[in-house]
């Protein structure tokens, strides 16, 4: 049975993807409640952990990000000007960031690899628990984090093949706007996950 | 099931008008009226199944000692027990069935806002469902850990935990796609002169229901990524050898858990407010008393987890913190009660199956409510943790509370959704069964549960035999109950039903039975008050 299709609610499809990121914030609340937590247990083990991290990696990730999530916001204005050329250009730089975050995150979870320092390693068993503790953490936020950066990158991909199609237009952007908020998502959750893990003092 | 009855202009939803006919139509169909039947069939076959795993404990118990399976089968059991009960019915439960069904038509709406959303919905709960069901059968045997997987022991039974935990992450998932589609729903598509505070009661619980699915799901999803986590990566956060913690386990995972109480109740209370006042024939009293409520319930339950764990450590003073807010929180949960009572006061009471139900509901769920505040109080809890009490309690609530309400509903909705009318007679003797049998079954367990039975085991001391007996024959009493209410629902013989068999005033009833696929052709007109009886 088709169903007929509903009336088109922009404001609906995008109350429903703000919902959705509450829920996204409330999945990393969890982590963060466990961050809390084990950096009051272990104060001075997360600060000397934290040092094992890269900071200029760090930093050069968020600035990627915050350019990425710019130029999404620009695409969109691009969209509604009817410029195709400018936001499909838009949105390539911004899946060119993702890429670049990708490839710093390969070279930096490689690092800590090479050095035993992933959890379930032999040496990480000798280590004491606010290391243990912290580098779990690191790991585990960082690659859900990934995941969704992944994802975000997916939906923005869709959307620029939609925006090729002609399909996303000056009159129907919401999936763009909504992979644009769900991409801020993605940016804001680092710009909190940078100075947890690689600024402690 | 298709109805030819009505003219070929606004077939009936359950006849087939698209290019796909049959069971195919059914699977790819985004009319959320056909979404609700499949949640239905479902959520039927899962409670049989959960229903007879429940029926071969009480078998088990009847007499002290091994009758025919060991501990290590006994925990295997009710665990599944817990986590079909529990993930595969009582949470998604009345919201996707009667919130799917009936919340869209009671605002005037044609559909949910998100109709495919809600087809996957579905099919995310299925899988999640089907993993859960993998997890007994593939592996390293079935899941021994309660549905509850406390950290440590979840994190080092050989048992298949993983399984079991990635089927109920996928569960939430479906959880919280259903509450963000309602959420929008309820928000955007109320037909044009309906305001919140013209809306039914349904709906108003289902939207507070829906807030609780968005904001308290996520973190049973990231607790049970971590307890995957602890055991293929050993992160560590669980275990105290490296440094972690298993009391903070139960924080997090009680964070999610004693919201989805709500989540489970808040409906079915939506449900017997909508019973209540059709079968009075009189206006609900406190129309936004009851509004409020269901919010300050969603509110207040958000804080209170803290009282599952009064006796596993904390400091004194959070459990008073939590002891109090358990106390508040029963106070909207009384105020419904309240209202339900007051209604049906000086109402011309019309004893049909739905309103049998409905009164079972109030009866059942205020000694659930009560029996929880003994928990809730400090010395008290002492006494009655980890006992048959708290079985007790809680199937009262779940069984008694949601499970009553849901068949209540069912009966209720039924020759809406079938366009059939069922034997009231035989649905009166299975509701007797049912009530006679629930009480038998679980009021021995408040007894023997304070005289310190405790729950989770196979074996008892033989000065319990007496009240286990009572309870197992109650068990059995609920189970023929539940066989003639199943025979009697669905064996196709019944009466077509009238369009408004009961005298209800919400929107629902003044369409068609069963319902045209599209519900409205033009938004229907409402009336200042929803239940205007008088």
């Amino acid at each position: 049975m088709e169903h007929t299709e509903p009336d088109r609610d922009d404001i609906g499809a995008k109350l429903g993807m703000w919902v959705f990121i509450f829920t996204e914030i409330l999945l990393f609340g969890g982590l963060f409640l466990v961050y809390a937590i084990m950096r009051h247990r272990y104060p001075e083990d997360f600060h000397l952990a934290s040092r094992q991290l890269n900071t200029f990696i760090g930093a050069l990730n968020t600035l990627v990000l915050l350019v990425s999530s710019m130029t999404v916001a620009m695409s969109i204005s691009a969209v509604q000007k009817k410029d195709k050329r400018m936001a499909t250009i838009l949105l390539l730089i911004t899946l060119l960031c993702a890429v670049i975050f990708l490839v710093n995150k390969y070279f930096e979870w490689g690092h800590k690899i090479s050095l035993s320092l992933y959890p379930g390693s032999d040496l990480m068993m000798q280590l004491k628990h606010g290391y243990i503790l912290f580098f779990s953490l690191y790991f585990f936020m960082t690659g859900l984090h990934l995941l969704h950066l992944i994802i975000g990158a997916i939906i923005l991909g869709v959307a620029l093949a939609k925006i090729r199609l002609g399909l996303i237009n000056d009159q129907h952007y919401v999936l763009l706007e909504n992979g644009g908020l769900y991409w801020h998502l993605v940016d804001l959750i680092w710009i909190f996950l940078f100075p947890l893990l690689y600024l402690i003092t | 099931m298709t109805e030819e009855s009505y003219p070929i202009a606004h077939p009936s939803y359950l006849v087939d008008t698209g290019k796909r006919k049959g069971i195919k139509a059914w699977l790819t169909t985004c009319d959320h009226k056909r979404i609700a039947l499949l949640y239905l069939w479902s959520i039927m076959v899962f409670f049989i199944i959960g229903a007879i795993l429940g029926e071969t404990m009480r078998t088990e118990l009847f007499r002290p000692g091994q009758q025919f399976y060991g501990p290590q089968t006994y925990n295997a059991i009710f665990t599944l027990h817990g986590l079909i009960m529990i993930f595969l019915i009582v949470i998604p439960g009345l919201t996707v069935v009667f919130g799917n069904f009936v919340m869209p038509i009671m605002i005037g709406a044609n559909d949910v806002a998100f109709p495919r959303l809600n087809l996957f919905s579905w099919y995310l709960y299925i899988l999640g469902a089907a993993v859960v069901v993998v997890s007994q059968f593939a592996g390293s045997g079935p899941p021994d850990t309660g549905w509850t997987f406390y950290a440590p022991y979840s994190t080092q039974t050989h048992t298949n935990v993983i399984a079991a935990v990635s089927g109920a992450f996928i569960l939430g998932f479906s959880s919280i796609l259903t509450g963000i589609n309602f959420i929008v729903t309820i928000h955007r598509l109320r037909t044009p002169k309906m305001t919140f505070f013209k809306m039914p009661l349904l709906p108003w619980a289902v939207y507070a229901t829906a807030w609780i699915q968005v904001l308290a799901t996520p973190i049973i999803g990231i607790t049970l990524l971590m307890i995957i986590g602890e055991r293929v990566f050993r992160i560590g956060f669980f275990d105290p050898a490296l440094g972690g913690d298993p009391i903070l386990y139960q924080h997090l995972f009680w964070i999610y858990s004693h919201p989805a109480v709500y989540i489970m109740i808040l409906p079915a209370m939506g449900v017997i407010t909508e019973i209540i006042p059709t079968f009075s024939q009189r206006r609900i009293f406190g129309y936004k008393a009851i509004a409020f409520s269901s919010l300050a319930i969603a509110g207040v339950g958000y804080f209170v987890w803290g009282h599952h764990m009064f006796t596993s450590g904390m400091s004194k003073e959070a459990i008073w913190v939590f002891s109090l807010l358990t106390f508040l929180v029963a106070v909207p949960s009384a105020i419904k009660v309240f209202n339900w009572v007051t209604t049906m006061y000086k109402g011309s009471i019309d004893l049909k199956p739905p309103m049998l139900y409905a009164m079972a509901f109030i009866f059942l769920f205020t000694i659930g409510g009560l029996t929880g505040l003994v928990q809730g109080a400090l010395a008290t809890d002492i006494q009655v943790h980890d006992t048959s009490f708290i079985v007790a309690h809680f199937h009262y609530i779940i069984f008694g509370g949601v499970g009553f309400a849901f068949l209540g509903g069912l009966h209720y909705w039924y020759p809406k959704m079938f366009g059939r009318l069922y034997n009231i007679r035989t649905a009166n003797i299975a509701w007797g069964f049912l009530f006679t049998g629930f009480n038998l079954l679980y009021f021995p367990q408040f007894v023997i549960g304070l005289e310190g039975m405790p729950r989770r085991y196979f074996d008892y001391l033989p000065q319990f035999t007496l009240s286990q007996q009572i309870s197992t024959v109650g068990g059995y009493l609920l189970g023929i109950g539940l066989i003639i209410m199943i025979v009697n629902l669905f064996r196709k013989s019944g009466e077509k039903a009238p369009d408004n068999p009961w005298g209800g005033k919400t929107l629902e009833w003044q369409l068609p039975s069963p319902p045209p696929e599209e519900n409205f052709s033009t938004p229907p007109n409402v009336s200042d008050f929803p239940y205007d009886y008088d």
